[in-house]
């Protein structure tokens, strides 16, 4: 019985009792790809727990492993190890309740705005589909654009068309991989306002990765810091500032740096 | 450019080259080589016999059923090939090899399958077509961005639907650029095929305008005609690419 119970103590999801508001738990994933012969090891022993509303972002270096945990988290793949669990469940691989954002290129060229909005609305009756269409066209101020196509569209208004065809089958929760990452960075900041009022309005639970410090403190209530491959947690911040966010705050700046120091990176270019 | 520049710039070309070949004929006081008027005349005088319509219809007819059923055989099993990498692996290799085959090279083994008639053209038009079709099918579903069938899956979508509603899509400025590729190749290969295998159709004007009586005046009504109906069709089905759900695979960026 001895080691059954120490493996227990061991399980993040266990040893810290899900409370009502936990969402997601992640305990001890490991993930070793193969490739070329050699196995490369890409996550080690990643516990997190993110709860219900929540906005997090996983920071950490280009090429670090956050999004292959991202992925494994959304179901495209699986821990070599460990457990991933949501509402108290194992995830078992991509369900609608959770939609993964890429960046702008993931909406369909060959549909119009109103038939990405509505791409995985199949399932609901005409009237409401419509209904839903138009709520989520106005949110992400695509007005006047129903018929286009993205090709029509600006690589800002193409990232809001994707982030409302994910909101528009009400899911849970919200995967976004470095969804700015192509925008200029104008068009970031302002997308960043934009997201920060869509999760206000609608409460979801996001999971955002990123490798912008800036953008992890503007957006996150809690930043998770990686380290270069094979990726740890090598901490936690959380960013307790409320909304809107002054971006010449002492506190802003502090956390900032902070999280400079934390990446190892000097603060002088 | 302007409407009217876009038809009056190919007119004034067009009467440029038109003048040179009436001064090359002038010159070198060919007596073979008809004059263009010699040509107009003659096509009128096809035309006027029924023959030069029947001869259209023939020659469309036989591209069409040989096109027809290499859309029908080759878009499938591009699909499939593109769909299941083993099948590729297996396969592909065999299709690279048989598609530098000009198709001409296949006409003796198409007369001994079928003879000598409709069949045996209509079987060039098909081989010409197909490969093709099914490269360029096979290679649009392959290309389709790993994100594109995420993204389907991620939506709750079943295989079926993930097919129907993100992978042929996906795929399709890439089909449809195969088939355009096909029709102009079945056209060339009609002609070809014509001037062997049957006795109707352009080719076949053209060699019989030969053959029986030197009346190259024929030959090059024949030849201009077949120039002509090559740029309908490819005018027609470059329509296609203009579609709007279309246009994005088509867009040079």
């Amino acid at each position: 019985m001895g080691p059954r119970r120490l493996e227990l103590t061991l399980d993040h999801c266990v040893s810290y009792p899900a409370s009502n508001s936990t969402k997601l738990c992640v305990s001890g994933v490991n993930k070793t790809f193969r490739r070329d012969g050699k196995s490369v090891h890409v996550l080690e022993d990643i516990d997190l727990t993110v709860r219900e509303g929540e906005f997090v972002c996983i920071l950490g270096p280009s090429g670090c492993g956050k999004s292959t945990l991202l992925n494994i988290v959304g179901g495209f793949t699986t821990a070599t190890s460990g457990r991933v669990e949501i509402d108290g469940e194992p995830v078992r691989g991509p369900d609608p309740r959770r939609i993964f954002v890429f960046q702008e290129r993931g909406v369909f060229p060959w549909l119009t705005v109103e038939g990405n909005i509505s791409f995985g609305l199949f399932k609901l009756p005409k009237h409401e589909r419509e209904r839903r269409v138009s709520h989520y066209v106005h949110m992400v101020g695509l007005k006047g654009f129903e018929q286009s196509y993205p090709h029509e569209l600006s690589g800002g208004m193409k990232q809001r068309l994707e982030v409302a065809r994910a909101l528009a089958v009400n899911p849970d929760m919200l995967f976004l991989d470095e969804p700015f990452g192509a925008l200029d960075s104008i068009t970031r900041l302002l997308m960043r306002g934009e997201l920060l009022r869509i999760w206000q309005a609608e409460r979801k639970t996001i999971l955002f990765v990123t490798h912008d410090i800036d953008e992890s403190v503007q957006l996150a209530d809690r930043v998770v810091v990686m380290s270069a491959r094979p990726a740890t947690i090598r901490t936690i911040i959380d960013i307790d500032i409320p909304h809107p966010r002054e971006l010449s705050s002492r506190r802003y700046l502090e956390l900032r740096d902070g999280l400079l120091d934390e990446i190892g990176l000097a603060h002088k270019v | 450019m302007k409407p009217w520049e876009r038809i009056a710039l190919p007119v004034a070309a067009g009467a440029v080259i038109v003048a040179i070949w009436i001064a090359a004929v002038h010159v070198s006081g060919t007596t073979v080589f008809p004059l263009p008027q010699r040509v107009l005349a003659g096509t009128q005088e096809l035309a006027g016999k029924g023959v030069l319509g029947s001869y259209v219809r023939d020659s469309l007819m036989r591209v069409g059923a040989g096109y027809l059923l290499a859309l029908v055989a080759g878009i499938p099993l591009g699909i499939a090939l593109g769909w299941y990498p083993l099948a590729a692996r297996s396969f592909n290799p065999l299709i690279q090899m048989l598609r530098p085959i000009s198709p001409l090279a296949w006409i003796p083994i198409s007369i001994v399958l079928f003879g000598v008639g409709d069949e045996a053209a209509v079987f060039l038009i098909f081989l010409a077509s197909f490969f093709p079709i099914v490269t360029q099918t096979m290679n649009g579903v392959k290309e389709v961005p790993e994100m594109f069938r995420l993204a389907g899956l991620n939506f709750g979508l079943s295989a079926a639907q993930l097919f129907r509603r993100v992978l042929f899509p996906a795929a399709l400025p890439q089909i449809v650029m195969g088939l355009r590729i096909a029709l102009g190749i079945a056209w060339l290969v009609v002609v070809a095929a014509e001037m062997i295998a049957v006795d109707s159709g352009l080719g076949y004007l053209i060699i019989d305008a030969r053959n029986a009586g030197k009346r190259y005046d024929l030959v090059v009504a024949g030849m201009l005609m077949i120039g002509l109906i090559g740029l309908a069709l490819d005018t027609a089905i470059r329509r296609l690419e203009t579609l709007r759900a279309l246009r994005w695979g088509f867009r040079h960026e």
